[in-house]
């Protein structure tokens, strides 16, 4: 039934025929809610991506890392413990201390109104909070996922 | 659960299937002839499963129990096998205790909360902790920058205790600290603070979360390795038997399990299963069954499928008196006792028309009370944005007020007993427990189930599939999937200053500088060695440490050098 509703929109685009989105899933602070990147993770595989999950209490460098190790398109963040400014705002940092600009990316979890503009400005978008139907969530991150994939082929990093 | 047990609880899934399979003519009949002609040009639509996965028929009636069930499951009020409630007047001789969890910010913060709450009727205290403090991390750690107060308050060292319980007397209220993996330094601390009143430890009155299984297996927040966590337990199981008689040095959780997505069938038989294997290590550390299995309590989810919730209480306390009595030669109907805190869903709360939360978290709440709950937790109506305003509190706490002192509703003990459907829930409920706990056995007990993930994978599959059910309108969110409105911005939330972690540093760097150095360096390394040595306890040296003001921090990398680290399964 996932088939159907996410129309494996992981695969479908012609940017990832050779090779699916792939997304690094990663609560990277001291932070053991992890119900909805679980679902996340199964949702984003269900709907054809490639879903590498950084497991529990990952440093912002672990994450940053392994994204680089990986080559991943996204790096998708979820925090439920308010400290998503400081914590995905490390991570953002990071990315681009190291000059990465083909990995894009994005956010969700408990995250006040008020601090979406000042998390977009850092590159960060989506930013979802519960209760955001799956297929929103999914088109974000596969429009992001596209960004980053065209940067990849275009060779501009 | 080890040895003879092998076949106690296969015997008492087939006495349960023998229970549940039952002819019942008199709902053939009333089908076919009355129910059928009925719905010929009308069926009924829609869903009726819980979230057990359990179908609910149109009607229960008497056939739908074994007989003699009132004599044998039932019972009355205060006698075993308890499943109408742990005390004879229930309700009449004493409310529930209103416990409202609190605790963000700096321990000034909290103890003006706690103060506020008890100036408007709480009856007991409940603190929260942020992650740095869960996670044994200090304030000024690296990994604690922006999570300072965040999610409750930070304890960095015996003097934020200090300061949290300033002006509030540990002899007369009781106190309970949802902390886990570090539970025994929280315990000490609390000691420390109440030694420094002049109150004597045999007067201290309160409850440690400590159970550390749930933590692995839906919660995630540990130190250290299992039997690490575990090895500490036992020793805060022995010590507080000895010298703190009224302290509750595990409370069994299965909220956490279920905000972590299981059913209520799951969290039931998972949260029995953990109480079990404490069980079964406080007899492993020597005790007595009767000694300590009383100081055991429970803390369950109450969420929004009413009966489901209230068949789950009332099943909780049957299975415990009944393994209790049965497996484990329980003597004292003390010791039978399962008394339990509720929380109300937080997952079923919605930032979409947040007012609505205030009528499912009441719906919550009586069903708490309905299934017999000691003392309970309303969530407000804000909380699935951030920790809750006053203003919110105070509903939250007025709910709880409304129902028991203008609904009538405590007027009776077990007021749902005997009703067809809740007594057949009740035993559905309990022998899906009972088939997880025979499950869990043959795979060699719940420590190894949690360590191969086979109860997380459980959970995430049973809360995957329900985020499914709500993205395709089989389950409803009101204002989520089904009357959604075009929204303002969200309420007026309550936001914890970055001031916090600056004023935490700050009293932590004065605290490191008035302090003995050499006392703290010598406690540390005492109980190095009472860590290094399975037969020592180690309370005595985590209070001396203590004592000292050496900070969670250090005490825990105490452990970290001691015991290592965990990394959990792969579970996705």
């Amino acid at each position: 039934m996932s088939e159907e509703r996410f129309s494996e929109a992981g695969k479908n685009l012609s940017l990832f025929k050779e090779k699916p989105a792939k997304v690094l899933l990663a609560k990277p602070g001291i932070d053991g809610h992890d119900r909805g990147i679980l679902v996340l993770a199964r949702a984003f595989r269900d709907a054809g991506m490639e879903v590498i999950y950084a497991g529990l209490l990952p440093t912002p460098e672990q994450v940053v890392d392994t994204a680089i190790n990986e080559d991943v398109d996204v790096i998708a963040l979820s925090l439920l413990n308010g400290a998503h400014m400081t914590v995905f705002k490390k991570v953002a940092d990071l990315v681009k201390e190291k000059g990465i600009t083909d990995i894009s990316l994005v956010g969700g979890g408990t995250i006040p109104e008020q601090d979406k503009p000042a998390l977009e400005k850092m590159g960060i978008s989506g930013n979802y909070g519960p209760g955001t139907p799956m297929k929103t969530i999914i088109d974000h991150v596969m429009k992001r996922a596209a960004e980053a994939r065209q940067k990849k082929m275009s060779g501009l990093h | 659960m080890s040895g003879k047990s092998h076949s106690f609880w296969e015997e008492k899934l087939k006495e349960y299937k023998r229970l549940l399979e039952r002819e019942n003519p008199e709902y053939g009949e009333w089908r076919s002839g009355t129910l059928s002609p009925w719905q010929k040009n009308k069926p009924a639509s829609g869903n009726f499963e819980n979230s057990s996965g359990i179908s609910i028929k149109e009607v229960y009636n008497g056939s739908d129990l074994p007989d003699g069930y009132e004599k044998k499951y039932l019972g009355m009020p205060g006698e075993y096998p308890f499943t109408r409630g742990v005390y004879p007047d229930m309700y009449r001789g004493r409310k529930w205790t209103m416990r409202m969890f609190s605790g963000f910010g700096t321990p000034e913060d909290t103890n003006k909360r706690l103060k506020y709450l008890i100036k408007h009727g709480e009856s007991g205290l409940s603190i929260a902790f942020d992650m740095p403090t869960l996670y044994g991390y200090d304030c000024d750690s690296q990994r604690a920058e922006g999570e300072v107060g965040k999610c409750g308050v930070n304890v960095t060292s015996l003097k934020d205790m200090e300061v949290i319980f300033k002006g509030i007397d540990l002899g007369s209220v009781s106190t309970s600290m949802t902390i886990n993996a570090p539970a025994a330094v929280l315990t000490a601390m609390y000691i420390a603070v109440a030694k420094k009143q002049g109150v004597p430890m045999s007067k201290l009155s309160g409850t440690v979360q400590a159970d550390i299984l749930k933590e692995y297996i839906a919660q995630k927040e540990w130190i250290y390795p299992p039997e690490a966590h575990l090895r500490l337990i036992r020793d805060m199981m022995v010590y507080c038997t000895e010298n703190i008689p009224r302290w509750n040095y595990i409370s069994i959780s299965g909220y956490h399990i279920r905000e972590a997505g299981s059913s209520a069938a799951q969290e039931l038989a998972f949260t029995l299963a953990d109480g079990f294997y404490y069980i079964d290590l406080g007899i492993k550390a020597g005790l007595n069954v009767d000694d300590f299995a009383p100081r055991l309590s429970f803390f369950f989810n109450s969420s929004i499928n009413f009966f489901e919730e209230i068949a789950k209480m009332r099943a909780a306390r049957r299975i415990w008196a009944t393994v209790l009595r049965e497996k484990y030669g329980a003597k004292k109907p003390r010791t039978m006792l399962l008394r339990f805190h509720t929380q109300t869903s937080g997952y079923t709360l919605t930032w979409q028309q947040p007012l609505n939360n205030i009528i499912r978290t009441t719906i919550e709440a009586m069903a708490a009370v309905l299934g017999g709950t000691q003392s309970l937790h309303t969530n407000s109506y804000d909380e699935a944005w951030a920790l809750p305003s006053e203003q919110a509190v105070k509903i939250a706490l007025r709910t709880q007020q409304i129902i028991a002192e203008e609904t009538g509703i405590p007027d009776t003990a077990d007021p749902l007993g005997g009703s067809y459907y809740v007594e057949w829930l009740t035993t559905k409920l309990e022998e899906e427990a009972y088939r997880y706990f025979d499950q869990i056995e043959k795979m060699g007990g719940i420590l190894e189930a949690v360590k191969k993930g086979y109860i997380q994978k459980e959970i995430a599959s049973t809360s995957y599939r329900r985020q499914m059910r709500l993205e395709s309108g089989e389950e409803v969110m009101v204002g989520v999937n089904r009357y959604q409105e075009k929204e303002d911005a969200p309420i007026d939330i309550l936001r914890i200053s970055q001031k916090a972690q600056e004023r935490q540093v700050l009293r932590n760097s004065k605290v490191k500088s008035e302090r003995n150095e050499k006392a703290v360096i010598n406690s540390l390394n005492e109980l190095e060695e009472a860590m290094r040595n399975e037969k020592l306890n180690t309370m005595p040296y985590i209070l001396k440490a203590v004592e000292n003001y050496a900070t969670l921090e250090e005490i825990s990398n105490v452990g970290r050098k001691v015991f290592g680290s965990w990394k959990e399964p792969v579970i996705v």
